[in-house]
């Protein structure tokens, strides 16, 4: 794993830009609540791959804009991704060599971490939320999560080549 | 924690990680507590917002081309029906307006005789709601007016059938705003009909409001029209909000069980107006 150098950060950064407006994106009120939390499987992947270079201080940097971008409270999704990427850096040896099926079922538990934070949060802030709300991004992540796979291991093995 | 069990030596060792992790933490904690309790980071907000801005116009640009697309390629005859429906309404407008102005006049005239205070003349403008989804826990939206446009916190948002919802948080460009169906919106209104003043809250769900505080014994049926009263300061009075639905009067209850379905279809709407109320000089 080599460190990243600036030709190997822009396609990364690029990712996580795309991922910031995959939640913004407008979708029909039915499928709101399964909006799948693109930002924490993107920075999921890039934490598992290169946690010299992806770690959390990212995590947090982009947490907070999504909080801005979402209006949430200041600091909420920088919390609890901060969290999460932590998991992962942290157990990120383990999880490359995990077969496809374990390593979902790994990032299922981490979504709900993630989730679980968030719920925490506007508990605490009295924030009356449904809980599909909860429970439905963390189903749609799990399930994207493979394809999420496929598509930033293609971005990083071009990169890793290059660079 | 990692640092004491950690070998040095393993390569895959992190530095520090530890640490790092629970001071962003604690910030983002100090974040919360200070954005939640006191409003001090409005301008952090606004700072970040600004980098925001140019994401949100990205997202919204294509479903903006589609309406432009669409617009330039609708066909000639279902532009001429627009244009002969267009022209109908506007002369019954026309015709209404004319009315109204007599009436303005009439009531300028009468509230002279009664010495009351002269009624608020409103300045409105034109905004869209951007193709953006706002918080996900709320019935937020982002509209396509900013601070620079002199819109300011508390705001009130209409569209041409009744009212929308209040700005919430100013950016630069653009702005958060709360519908009025959202569960922790209260609005102050009236019944047309004969004046009976009372709240009207949000129900997470668009097409219901719920009126918790009308005595069993309160004049009020489906049907009457519920408009702003203007006693909460934030909205200007007289603006339709909602048609009352369902009146359930539960005699052991003190408080009737009241719903309303709001004027304005607040999850189709895309142009919106916003609001500046400026007091007209009372002896003019």
């Amino acid at each position: 794993m080599s460190r990243g150098g600036g030709s190997q950060r822009l396609p990364v950064i690029v990712t996580i830009i795309v991922s910031l407006m995959l939640m913004v994106m407008p979708l029909p009120d039915s499928a709101e609540p399964f909006r799948p939390d693109w930002v924490a499987l993107t920075l999921i992947y890039w934490a598992m791959m290169m946690p010299r270079t992806w770690s959390v201080g990212t995590a947090w940097i982009i947490g907070i804009v999504l909080d801005v971008a979402q209006g949430t409270i200041l600091g909420q999704h920088g919390l609890a991704l901060c969290f999460i990427v932590f998991m992962t850096v942290r157990f990120h040896l383990l999880m490359r060599v995990f077969p496809m099926q374990q390593l979902t079922a790994t990032v299922f538990a981490i979504l709900a971490m993630y989730q679980f934070i968030l719920f925490w949060v506007n508990g605490v802030a009295g924030v009356d939320v449904p809980a599909v709300n909860y429970w439905g991004p963390v189903l749609s992540g799990t399930l994207f999560w493979p394809f999420v796979v496929m598509l930033l291991r293609g971005i990083r093995i071009r990169v890793q080549h290059r660079g | 924690m990692v640092n004491s069990r950690a070998n040095s030596s393993n390569p895959a060792r992190i530095p520090a990680l530890g640490v790092r992790v629970l001071l962003l933490m604690a910030a983002s904690i100090l974040l919360m507590v200070l954005d939640h309790r006191q409003n001090h980071l409005d301008a952090v907000r606004k700072t970040i917002g600004a980098t925001v801005y140019p994401l949100q116009i990205v997202v919204d640009a294509p479903f903006r081309l589609w309406e432009w697309v669409r617009e330039g390629t609708s066909e000639r005859n279902q532009l001429q029906l627009d244009l002969s429906r267009l022209q109908a309404e506007r002369l019954l407008t026309n015709a209404r307006l004319q009315r109204l102005a007599a009436l303005e006049a009439e009531n300028a005239r009468l509230r002279d005789l009664l010495e009351a205070r002269a009624q608020v003349r409103d300045e409105i403008r034109v905004a869209e709601i951007m193709a953006v989804d706002a918080n996900p826990y709320r019935h937020n939206i982002v509209i396509d007016i900013g601070e620079r446009d002199g819109a300011y916190d508390g705001q009130a948002i209409i569209d041409a059938t009744g009212v929308i919802g209040q700005i919430i948080e100013t950016g630069l460009a653009t702005s958060q705003a709360m519908l009025i169906s959202d569960p922790s919106h209260s609005l102050p209104v009236e019944v047309n009909r004969n004046g009976l003043r009372t709240i009207a809250n949000g129900t997470g769900e668009f097409g219901r409001l719920d009126l918790p505080f009308i005595t069993n014994n309160a004049d009020i049926r489906p049907g009457d029209l519920l408009v702003t009263s203007g006693l909460g300061g934030a909205f200007p009075a007289g603006y339709p909000v909602a048609v009352i639905e369902t009146v359930n009067r539960v005699p052991q209850e003190p408080f009737a069980d009241v719903t309303a379905t709001p004027s304005a279809a607040l999850d189709q709407v895309r142009e919106i107006m916003l609001i500046w109320s400026t007091p007209e000089l009372a002896d003019e």
